[in-house]
């Protein structure tokens, strides 16, 4: 039977999560079409973790396990995927898109001349086999349909949060694999790593988000996310200021939402930005501006300036409401 | 001493100005004007300081259409020492695969190299694939999403650091290596007046053609590529009820507060 592997992450013995909702869809497409659903996991141990993973809807996980595979490593874990590449023959290879998910299969689509499609939003095979899928374009207004042609392995990366992660009633077996080569980096060498935990908004109920009608001062983003008990999330042009990270980025290059309710104060509404939205439950945006475009993608859009409307606000919660009249 | 510094400059639409045909399902790019991709003048601009720092010659390689040209020299005009656009027919179609082995064709052809640089992504394809395939092509480290490098020792050894989820590492890289840089990452300089003007007018741009290149055309373009767009389909937005709320700062405020009740 042929081969689908799903490549899952792990950083320092923390899996990432959308590397499991690529596993779901992997199972699912698996199902349908009869293939095995193989996970991939290189770790320095990470025996602990593959019973959570298999639950993801595996057949079986192959597993490497070296210290020099401790944390994401271009060099080492390229050489580690491309030998087992050449010694198993898969179908398919499924990435999440994130950074290392990416930075992985762009490389190893090279000695295998392979297709790879890059962060798509669906994922299907076409009646020849060959992996399909859709890929927003010009911020998000478009999506091209790409496929693979007859390549193999074929290659995609799946953009976190467009699959759920689900859990499948199945045996999963384990194998440890022992690679025969020096996994010793030789040329691209981890030597410090600064990293503060981050909360993956993508699974957000509530999300506040800052746009550049903030002018940046998210001190008043915070303090009423606080009061929400949201999340905080930005546009891209925050985010390419370095005023926040890009993990909390919404839109086709960063975080797709799925909240129930999202807070928009002052973003006008950018292509790219509004793919991040679509499928939130009720939209609210806040911009002095009447005609921006983000008045097109809210259920209520306030015409108002947010320096003025969101204290009052926060007023209004600290108060409970009060006996305010409307 | 550096040698050659390279940076990929992709030539790309404005996106707010590319127009989508949902009658005939076509991109039309023909009314946008174009500039030199965000991410690529990070790259240039880092090239730059580089070079300042550490000598060398900086280079930018570039592929695409002719008519790239002028676009390209702004990239002369902010400071790269010379330009090479690789400009064939045999390469309209191409996807990563091939456009990541012309261009490491191209960097071979130039040779001499110690660091190249280009954009994380462009915000036309936006793939991010191209920089750790011409790591490949080449056999050379590639780093993605790269903020900065902050230090080249005697020994032919970089420090470049990283953006990793929540954070950054520092990576030590043996040169020569690639690095996709981050969009945002530093200020591109704007280009001095008198060297604007010769880069537009004097400036040579060297364009070679596949041949120069010695690649077959049945490696690159539509034969080469290993993917392909079937369709092209219009995104619809959600519905929503577009309510417009009006009035008073106090007003609104007591307005948003009744809606978002359910949700404290």
């Amino acid at each position: 039977m042929e081969d689908i592997w799903v490549f899952i992450e792990q950083d320092e013995g923390e899996v990432e999560g959308s590397s499991l909702e690529v596993l779901s869809r992997a199972r699912e497409l698996g199902d349908k079409y009869g293939y095995q659903v193989t996970s991939l996991l290189f770790g320095a141990e990470v025996k602990d973790l593959l019973g959570d993973i298999g639950r993801y809807g595996a057949d079986r996980i192959i597993y490497v396990e070296d210290e020099n595979l401790r944390v994401y490593n271009a060099e080492v874990y390229s050489k580690v995927l491309i030998e087992l590449v050449k010694k198993h023959n898969p179908n398919s290879i499924l990435f999440s898109a994130t950074r290392n998910g990416r930075d992985l299969a762009g490389r190893i689509a090279i000695p295998f001349n392979s297709g790879l499609l890059a962060h798509v939003i669906s994922l299907d095979f076409d009646e020849e086999g060959n992996l399909t899928g859709r890929v927003p374009g010009f911020g998000g207004s478009i999506a091209a349909v790409v496929k693979c042609i007859n390549s193999r392995p074929q290659l995609a990366t799946i953009t976190p949060g467009v699959f759920e992660a689900r859990i499948f009633d199945r045996e999963c077996i384990y194998i440890e694999e022992k690679v025969d080569i020096d996994l010793t980096p030789k040329n691209y060498i981890v030597i410090s790593r600064e990293k503060t935990p981050t909360k993956d908004i993508s699974k957000s109920d509530k999300v506040v988000i800052a746009g550049q009608g903030t002018g940046g001062e998210l001190d008043l983003v915070y303090e009423l996310a606080k009061l929400l008990d949201a999340d905080v999330g930005v546009t891209r042009p925050l985010a390419d200021r370095g005023l926040a990270s890009r993990d909390i980025q919404v839109g086709s290059t960063g975080v797709n939402l799925k909240s129930k309710v999202v807070l928009i104060l002052g973003a006008s509404g950018a292509p790219h930005f509004v793919s991040g939205i679509k499928d939130c439950n009720l939209v609210i945006s806040i911009n002095t501006d009447p005609d921006a475009p983000i008045r097109e993608h809210s259920d209520y859009f306030i015409v108002g300036d947010i320096f003025k409307v969101i204290p009052k606000l926060i007023e209004l919660i600290r108060g409970g409401g009060g006996c305010l009249e409307i | 001493m550096l040698r050659n510094i390279i940076v990929l400059i992709k030539i790309v639409p404005k996106p707010e100005e590319v127009v989508f045909n949902p009658e005939t399902k076509t991109v039309d790019r023909s009314k946008a004007r174009n500039e030199i991709n965000e991410a690529d003048k990070n790259a240039l601009e880092l090239a730059l300081k580089l070079k300042e720092k550490y000598g060398g010659k900086v280079i930018t390689l570039s592929m695409g259409p002719p008519i790239w040209d002028k676009y390209i020299r702004l990239g002369v005009a902010m400071g790269a020492d010379d330009a090479i656009l690789v400009s064939d027919r045999a390469l309209v179609g191409s996807d990563t695969l091939p456009t990541s082995l012309t261009l490491a064709t191209a960097i071979k052809r130039i040779g001499d190299y110690d660091i190249i640089l280009c954009g994380e992504e462009s915000s036309d394809g936006g793939t991010g694939q191209v920089p750790p395939g011409i790591g490949g092509w080449l056999d050379i480290p590639h780093i993605t999403y790269v903020s900065d490098i902050a230090d080249i020792s005697e020994d032919g050894w970089a420090t470049v650091k990283r953006t990793i989820k929540g954070g950054h590492e520092l990576i030590k890289v043996r040169i020569p290596f690639i690095a996709a840089v981050e969009l945002g990452s530093n200020k591109p300089r704007f280009p001095d007046f008198r060297r604007k003007r010769w880069a537009e007018r004097e400036f040579q741009l060297k364009i070679w053609s596949l041949q120069d290149l010695g690649l077959e055309p049945d490696r690159v373009g539509f034969q080469g590529s290993k993917t392909t767009v079937t369709k092209l389909e219009e995104v619809k937005p959600s519905e929503r009820k577009r309510e417009v709320l009006t009035g008073e700062p106090e007003e609104l405020a007591k307005k948003l507060y009744h809606i978002l009740k359910e949700y404290l």
